[in-house]
């Protein structure tokens, strides 16, 4: 499991009285704004990276996973679904509410498990350094930048629960994109 | 997240599957190379109600001895459990050790 740091100058979401700050830079914005759509068209498909958001409940028993599966299936799609919907429509907002935040990590946690089973991500993937010319080296860049804002997604609405005892989110720092 | 729980309906004969107490059902979470440290510790707050350290306890655990047990019960509550972390896009699985 990987963890992303990031400046606190570069902080892109921010919990408010009122719910959440979106602090995207408009550049940042337009990356994001086609990939619900692209991700919406391969879930319903056997794409074999869209098959990380359907695991397995028993893998030693096919029976009763495929039952597990074929009860569960509908209701899955359904949640990534929404997930995507929420962050499509508001890729524009300044604010969030709680819910709608929820809605983004679920969405950008979607997309992460996808790309990245696509782009074949391991443990090793975090310490190499890819050059340019590198095919996976555009995909990996955007593996990476959502990485980091996830990361701050997930600060931003632990600081909600019960963190006593320690921070989440500090690791090792990892700039932004661009 | 945004993936509202249903309940896994289990259509199975009576009698099927009696679970003594002594013997729950497990729910194993697994690394994996994608979900993030802070994510895996905030789903097991959220979905399971763990304090914080005892969910980035079971997250170290998951990472760096591969997999740990994080909820148990009757096949009911683990199938449940499993399909709520197969929402948060956890690779969870199920087991009866017997």
């Amino acid at each position: 499991m990987p963890e992303f740091g990031r400046p606190e100058s570069e902080r892109r979401v921010k919990r408010t009285r009122r719910g959440f700050e979106l602090r995207l830079p408009r550049e940042e914005r337009e990356v994001l704004r086609t990939l619900p759509a692209q991700l919406r068209e391969i879930l319903p498909t056997d794409d074999p990276a869209v098959g990380r958001l359907f695991p397995p409940a028993y893998p030693d028993d096919p029976e009763r996973s495929d039952e597990y599966r074929r009860l569960v299936r509908d209701d899955l799609l359904a949640g990534h679904l929404e997930a995507l919907r929420v962050m499509e429509s508001t890729l524009d907002a300044r604010r969030l509410t709680e819910e709608q935040l929820v809605g983004w990590l679920s969405a950008l946690n979607d997309l992460r498990l996808v790309l990245g089973t696509k782009l074949d991500v391991t443990e090793e993937t975090y310490e190499r350094a890819l050059t340019d010319e590198h095919p996976d080296a555009p995909g990996l860049a955007l593996y990476f930048y959502l990485g980091w804002l996830e990361e701050q997604v997930v600060e931003a609405l632990a600081g909600g629960l019960d963190t006593a005892g320690g921070k989440p989110g500090a690791g090792s720092d990892l700039p932004p994109p661009g | 997240m945004s993936a509202s729980p249903a309940p896994v309906e289990v259509d199975r004969p009576a009698g099927e599957d009696v679970v003594a107490p002594d013997r729950p059902w497990q729910v194993i979470c697994w690394n994996d190379p994608i979900n993030l440290m802070s994510y895996v510790t905030f789903v097991f707050q959220k979905l399971f109600g763990y304090s914080f350290q005892k969910a980035t306890k079971l997250m170290l655990d998951v990472h760096h001895k591969g997999k740990a047990i994080v909820s148990s019960g009757t096949r009911e509550k683990a199938e449940f459990d499993t399909f709520r972390l197969h929402a948060h896009g956890l690779w969870a699985t199920m087991e009866h050790p017997s």
